[in-house]
């Protein structure tokens, strides 16, 4: 094995790793799918005879080097198939994400020029006709699941099935076929543009990051030896495939290392799909992790006296030295004992539940992770790790390495990235995964790319005394205070929202001589804790306004002024005044956006007043908000509200040199 | 390009009432004591099609459905499925022939999964002996694997997998409904008897069940009858409609007709005596 591994730098295409494969581990599974209750597997072996008719059915239809076909649909083999079998025609795959409205679907097939169209069943083929009118280069259709589609017209729409067997039958007719498809495969070269993603943008048009064969060869190459990752893999593909982090992850990666790819039965099964597989490598925004802490919380709300207590117990001295153990660290005899008994009667089942007992490393990405569940998770065994990543970047630009995670950076850079910081604070990034370009917009990208290869991430950071990035926000909306010193809003914000207690917030400081907060409460947790502590009140206004409400945000709100004074880079922008909101901030009045994000504008209009008030040092603010209902009511709320002072902390270490 | 998405018109419109007659009943009547439920009302089903049958409350129409698989046994009059003139027969015989139902209030096993569930569809069409089946072994465990596989392929169709092991008492309304469908077509049945498929759900409930039900007469051919106080629901599955006030039949025909017909809008918005 080590010889023929030694060899694959000559295979720069996934075609060629695929070749490579289905020769040197041809009777392992490749690729499995849960049909009917039942896990499905292929070998590389079948999996190269499944793509080889197929790709060259694809042929007979037309398609040859340079053409896009576009990829819609869910994680299934013969959507990944799909890939292989365009990329070793020597044209490019363009995933789209399945849940897009015709609309932003045929946005992406009409700017990428799409002259095929593979869609995964019904829904999607019904999206793509939808917009056929509008879409003159896409002449055929191919579809994966036949259901509902069987009385169709189909003269240019065609099954799977179909496309493979007009595949077979055109190599049984010339027999010297299979070899051109093979050479067809040779003639591809690293530079090749291997895929198009196009990014779901949140504002303006979504752009097509064109990513070459280097790029994702070498960045899943990287990955692969930098987590030591082999061909006993196993992975479940669910994220969207038209997202970079599937396409490396459950893709690129498998074809580099060998490794074998899960598709889960439907979207509703993936946690029991998971348990099932019991993945040794795996990914999931922090949403998903939130989504498994509650779930094992409520589950053991219901829990009898003798679990709940041993749960309790274990967790406690997980919380203790789970993590330590984890990191290798000293700890003492009798608490190893402790924690290997708590790994046999809760930490291993709880693992075995989340389907993660095997899992060697997670990796979350996306948004910032709470430290609490992000050490929740350690603290049981599992090695959940922070990724920061990007399309431009094939994935990677930072990865935290096993032994130096701490909650709130992102990591070290990964293999052959070169990280920058500019003047202004955002992040730059030089890799062998940066990107060619977008498709058909050189403007955009001028302005993501420089001439020597950085790239701009939009995000602002820096680099921290271990050395690791810690990103605060994203770069446009980072403002200085008056003393010149940066100001994230984000930053303080999610280390504020953080404590369950608080459900939002926001930060005020642009151009001002300190940092403020508007402070929302949560509702439910507040609730309980008044309920525990004999605090009656009526209506949210009221428990906000309540003076013990306004003690326990303030220790919070302490605890963040030292957390922030602990950071150089961050000490300006400790809370120097705050008030709880007489109203929960709400999409109804404009307040959020319908994903709820703030929206700082209209915060700033409807509220002057009060950010007006934390400045002019009153420490009572009379106020009339105008209120939505959800019937489209208007009402109007008004309130007293109480602005508290609160002394800043001082940076450790000029406290222990004034000591 | 130019595709058709055409699918109602390509299937050569199994709804056009083409059909051959599947059941046809004739001038029943059924009464418990004193009260009649139903007088004289005839009517048929044709093969393929989509039929439904509606009323105020009391109409009748529950009861007509348990007269058709054998439930009730009416005092007058005859029904004949597949050509033949049915005896007096009970509810298992009926099923035997090829009638299954839902119903109006769910009649699941709550305590056992989905799964079992709808294996119990399949409980008449298996075929091993007791012996086999106690030990589950040989011609019972042969057996046991091809009805699952054709269970799978109904919780596929049905979109349920998610559920396969969860005891249906704890799931959502909607769901244990499509569960009570899947149960029913376990038994791959020629006529389906459906009793208020949709009541109590919500809109893209709705949705989804109208969309189920249209695919299972589409994929399998199978005939459908069924009960349905949604109005929007009735008019745009089915292909004919019977319209039943007090046990007595008062319009039959396509859904236009029915919406059209002055008896009707009297019996649902009723008249000033």
């Amino acid at each position: 094995m080590a010889e023929a591994r030694g060899q694959e730098q000559c295979e720069d295409t996934f075609p060629k790793l695929l070749l490579r494969n289905a020769k040197i581990f041809g009777a392992n599974t490749a690729i499995r799918e849960k049909d009917l209750g039942i896990w499905q597997s292929w070998t590389w072996a079948q999996v190269l005879e499944e793509i080889r008719p197929y790709s060259i059915g694809l042929k007979t239809l037309g398609v040859k080097r340079g053409d896009t076909v576009a990829v819609i649909g869910t994680n299934r083999p013969r959507l990944y198939w799909t890939f292989a079998a365009v990329q070793a025609l020597g044209a490019v795959p363009v995933p789209v994400y399945a849940d897009s409205v015709a609309e932003e679907l045929a946005y992406v097939l009409e700017h990428a020029g799409v002259g095929l169209a593979v869609c995964e069943d019904q829904e999607q083929v019904d999206k793509v006709l939808s917009k056929s009118d509008d879409l003159p280069a896409l002449k055929r259709i191919v579809y994966d699941e036949p259901r509902g589609l069987r009385d169709y017209d189909h003269t240019h729409l065609h099954s799977f099935e179909w496309v493979q067997e007009e595949g077979r039958k055109a190599m049984a007719a010339d027999p010297g076929l299979e070899a051109r498809w093979l050479e067809e495969i040779d003639k591809g070269k690293g530079e090749d543009i291997a895929v198009i993603l196009y990014t779901s943008g949140t504002t303006g048009r979504p752009k097509g990051v064109m990513l070459n064969y280097d790029n994702l060869v070498i960045s899943a190459r990287n990955g692969n030896a930098f987590e030591n990752l082999t061909e006993d893999e196993l992975v479940i593909a669910y994220l969207p495939l038209a997202w970079v982090g599937d396409h490396v992850f459950s893709y690129a990666q498998s074809l580099e290392a060998g490794f074998c790819v899960c598709c889960p039965e439907s979207m509703e099964t993936i946690e029991f799909d998971r348990r099932e597989i019991a993945p040794t490598y795996f990914f999931a925004p922090p949403a998903i992790f939130e989504g498994l802490l509650t779930a094992i919380m409520v589950r053991m709300d219901d829990a009898g006296w003798l679990k709940r207590r041993m749960f309790d117990y274990f967790l406690a001295v997980a919380e203790r030295v789970g993590e330590k153990i984890l990191n290798a660290e000293p700890v003492s005899f009798l608490d190893r004992i402790r924690y290997m008994l708590g790994n046999f009667f809760v930490y291993g089942p709880l693992r075995n539940r989340m389907g993660m007992l095997n899992a060697k490393v997670v990796y979350t990405a996306g948004e910032a992770i709470g430290p609490k569940i992000f050490s929740f998770f350690r603290s049981l065994g599992i090695n959940l790790k922070q990724l920061y990543g990007q399309t431009e970047a094939s994935v990677y630009v930072t990865i935290q390495p096993n032994g130096e995670i701490f909650p709130d950076t992102v990591g070290r850079p990964a293999p052959d990235v070169e990280i920058k910081i500019t003047d202004d604070g955002e992040v730059l990034y030089r890799s062998p995964g940066v990107f060619v370009a977008y498709y058909k917009n050189d403007e955009a990208t001028k302005e993501t790319k420089t001439e020597d290869g950085w790239v701009h991430t939009g995000d602002a950071g820096f680099i921290t005394r271990e050395g690791h990035l810690k990103i605060i926000d994203r770069a446009k909306d980072v403002g200085r205070l008056n003393d010149g010193s940066r100001f994230a809003p984000k930053y303080v914000e999610n280390l504020l929202k953080f404590f369950p207690d608080v459900q939002e917030v926001v930060a005020f400081g642009h151009e001002r001589d300190y940092c403020t907060v508007f402070v929302n409460i949560n509702l439910t947790s507040v609730g309980n804790w008044a309920e525990r502590n004999n605090i009656v009140y009526a209506s949210y206004q009221e428990l906000a306004g309540h003076p013990k409400v306004y003690d326990m945000i303030e220790r919070h709100i302490r605890q963040v002024n030292r957390e922030l004074a602990a950071e150089p880079e961050m000490a300006g922008s400790q809370i120097r005044r705050f008030l709880v909101l007489h109203k929960e901030l709400d999409a109804d009045d404009g307040e959020l956006t319908r994903t709820l994000k703030v929206r700082r504008r209209i915060i700033n209009e409807r509220y002057a007043e009060l950010i007006e008030a934390l400045y002019d040092g009153s420490t009572e603010k009379h106020v009339a908000t105008e209120v939505t209902f959800e019937d489209g009511r208007k009402g109007v709320l008004e309130a007293t509200l109480t602005i508290r002072d609160i002394a800043p902390e001082i940076e450790p270490e000029l406290r222990e040199a004034a000591e | 390009m130019n595709i058709t998405a055409n699918p109602a018109e390509a299937a050569a419109d199994p709804h056009a009432g083409a059909g051959e007659v599947l059941l046809s009943v004739n001038d029943i009547s059924l009464s418990f004591g004193g009260v009649k439920a139903i007088s004289d009302v005839s009517f048929d089903i044709r093969k393929g099609e989509i039929r439904a049958i509606i009323g105020p409350n009391g109409a009748g129409k529950t009861s007509m459905l348990n007269v058709i698989n054998g439930f009730y046994h009416p005092q007058q009059g005859t029904i004949s499925f597949r050509g033949e003139v049915r005896s007096r027969m009970r509810p298992h015989e009926a099923a035997k022939q090829g009638i299954a139902r839902t119903f109006q209030n769910v009649a699941l096993f709550r305590g056992m999964s989905t799964l079992d569930n709808i294996m119990s569809g399949r409980s008449l069409k298996m075929k091993a002996n007791f012996f086999w089946q106690a030990i589950r072994f040989g011609p019972a465990l042969r057996e046991e694997i091809e009805h699952r596989r054709r269970v799978e392929e109904i919780i596929d169709f049905l979109e349920i997998q998610h559920i396969r092991r969860t005891p249906v008492g704890r799931l959502a309304y909607g769901l244990q409904k499509r569960v009570e469908l899947a149960r029913a077509l376990a038994m791959e049945p020629d006529l389906l008897l459906l009793d208020e498929p949709m009541a109590g759900m919500n809109l893209e409930e709705k949705e989804d069940m109208s969309r189920f039900i249209l695919d299972v007469s589409a994929q399998y051919g199978t005939t459908i009858a069924l009960i349905e106080h949604d109005m929007g629901v009735v008019m745009d599955l089915s292909d004919r409609v019977l319209v039943l006030d007090y046990g007595q039949k008062i319009a039959d025909g396509t859904p236009a007709e029915v919406q059209a017909n002055q008896a009707v809008i009297d019996a649902y918005l009723g008249v000033s005596h």
